[in-house]
């Protein structure tokens, strides 16, 4: 007989998972554990995809699969929730200070509706010195969730998530 | 087909807990553990169908996009390309993997993707004509990407099957981007020098006769209650203001004929598919089961 004191708790160690393309934040952080259910040694897991072709969600579904598989749970399940969709508001505020601090302007409030045809004027912080003279270089980056940005104080280039 | 096909066979390696591996050693049901029950009052057969209209024009296009990798005018707009068709791609495979759940017939994504002919793709002609200039891509994407934002933002409250809805209602803020973007560059050439203004009123020109088709409905549209052609004013407006805004002027050329009434949702296609179809079909049909 396993009692369940003697593993972790399941939605604390799914939850701590890095994510793969930003391991600065947990899965928890990045708002994509969408609900655990833990029942003896079988726990289930929704994951929230962040982007429809995000090449991420098997490797975050393994990895969440790997560590409670080590943390003793045999039946592990890890399901895919669609609805809601995921949005950069599900990014806590422990989140958005990690990215900020790994050099990443994090998003701010997702916009509702449709987006202006036209110009977007956008005041985004440098994350390294805090200027508001930065500049869109491009808006896609080395993921969907990210544009391209530099600094005209410091110089430095970095990266920003999109409102989504 | 299983749950966890994939994620065991990368949890049971023996690399360490913090070890990465790399995209594509597998790839993962991407409706994996979603309830995929369709709803009793809707065919099977008609939902897969549907799932197949929009799931076709979202490869094709994430298919053509990625063909700028490479020769796109600067690299921020080859990674800007490749980032709008990995989202339609997205959408595709969820759309493809519904069509083969709700049909009974069991196909998977690849199945739809790798071994159908040209004629059983029903994706409109305005995602598979060849990319032309950078305009006509440009031109191209601001009218898809305006035309299947409207047809997503209506899917999320009345599609009749969840999976279509969670689709589209992710799909919507993904297709907003892919509008802005074109509708930016349509602006910066528009409303550029005289001769961008002409290459970028050119491309509109030559897009435009391939608009009609988004709003000319097949059958399987009208059986579900989905007629496309609600939307056919709402989508002109939001383009006519995004070209009046480049300075440009908003296209009068006619429609594409059909063939014998038919066309791209009836399977009828020009020979750009085909061209399309055996860049993106050899390698699977080469090497059938081939996995690395």
């Amino acid at each position: 007989m396993v009692t369940t004191a003697a593993r972790p708790d399941a939605a604390q160690l799914a939850g701590a998972v890095p994510d793969p393309e930003l391991p600065m934040l947990t899965l928890a952080e990045l708002g994509v554990l969408a609900g655990v259910e833990q029942a003896g040694s079988a726990v289930t897991v929704w994951l929230t995809p962040t982007y429809s072709g995000c090449p991420a969600v098997a490797e975050m579904a393994a990895d969440v699969e790997l560590r409670l598989r080590r943390a003793g749970y045999t039946e592990v399940a890890v399901r895919l929730r669609l609805d809601p969709p995921w949005s950069t508001d599900a990014i806590t505020p422990a989140g958005k200070a990690k990215l900020a601090a790994a050099g990443i302007a994090p998003p701010g409030p997702a916009r509702p509706g449709l987006l202006q045809l036209g110009p977007t004027r956008l005041v985004v912080h440098c994350p390294q010195c805090g200027s508001a003279a930065t500049e869109e270089l491009s808006r896609f980056g080395s993921t969907a969730c990210k544009s391209l940005w530099r600094c005209r104080d410091c110089r430095e280039p970095f990266e920003r998530m999109k409102e989504i | 087909m299983t749950d966890d096909h994939v994620y065991l066979t990368l949890a049971e390696g023996d690399h360490e807990a913090e070890a990465r591996w790399a995209y594509g050693t597998g790839f993962a049901d991407p409706l994996l553990g979603v309830d995929t029950a369709p709803a009793p009052d809707v065919d099977g057969a008609d939902l897969s169908l549907y799932c197949q209209l929009l799931g076709d024009d979202a490869l094709v296009l994430a298919q053509r996009l990625i063909e700028w990798t490479t020769h796109a005018p600067e690299l921020e707009e080859e990674v800007a390309l490749a980032n709008l068709a990995l989202d339609l791609l997205g959408q595709a495979r969820l759309l493809l993997t519904r069509a083969g759940q709700v049909d009974g017939t069991g196909r998977t994504e690849d199945d739809f993707a790798y071994w159908r002919a040209e004629h059983e793709f029903r994706n409109v002609r305005l995602v598979e004509a060849e990319n032309g200039d950078f305009a006509f891509s440009i031109a191209r994407l601001l009218v898809f990407a305006t035309a299947r934002g409207a047809l997503y933002r209506r899917l999320a409250e009345a599609a009749p099957d969840a999976v279509v809805r969670a689709v589209a209602a992710r799909g919507v803020k993904e297709l907003a981007y892919h509008q802005e973007y074109a509708a930016a560059w349509l602006l910066r050439l528009g409303d550029g020098t005289a001769y961008s203004r002409e290459r970028m009123q050119a491309g509109l020109d030559a897009v435009w006769p391939l608009v009609d088709e988004l709003f000319t409905a097949h059958e399987v549209e009208l059986r579900l209650g989905l007629d496309p052609a609600g939307l056919r004013e709402p989508v002109e407006a939001e383009l006519a203001r995004a070209i009046e805004r480049a300075t440009l002027a908003v296209p009068t050329a006619r429609p594409l004929a059909r063939i014998g009434g038919r066309a791209g949702r009836e399977g009828v296609h020009g020979e750009a598919l085909g061209r399309l179809l055996a860049e993106l079909q050899v390698v699977a049909r080469e090497h059938p089961g081939a996995t690395w």
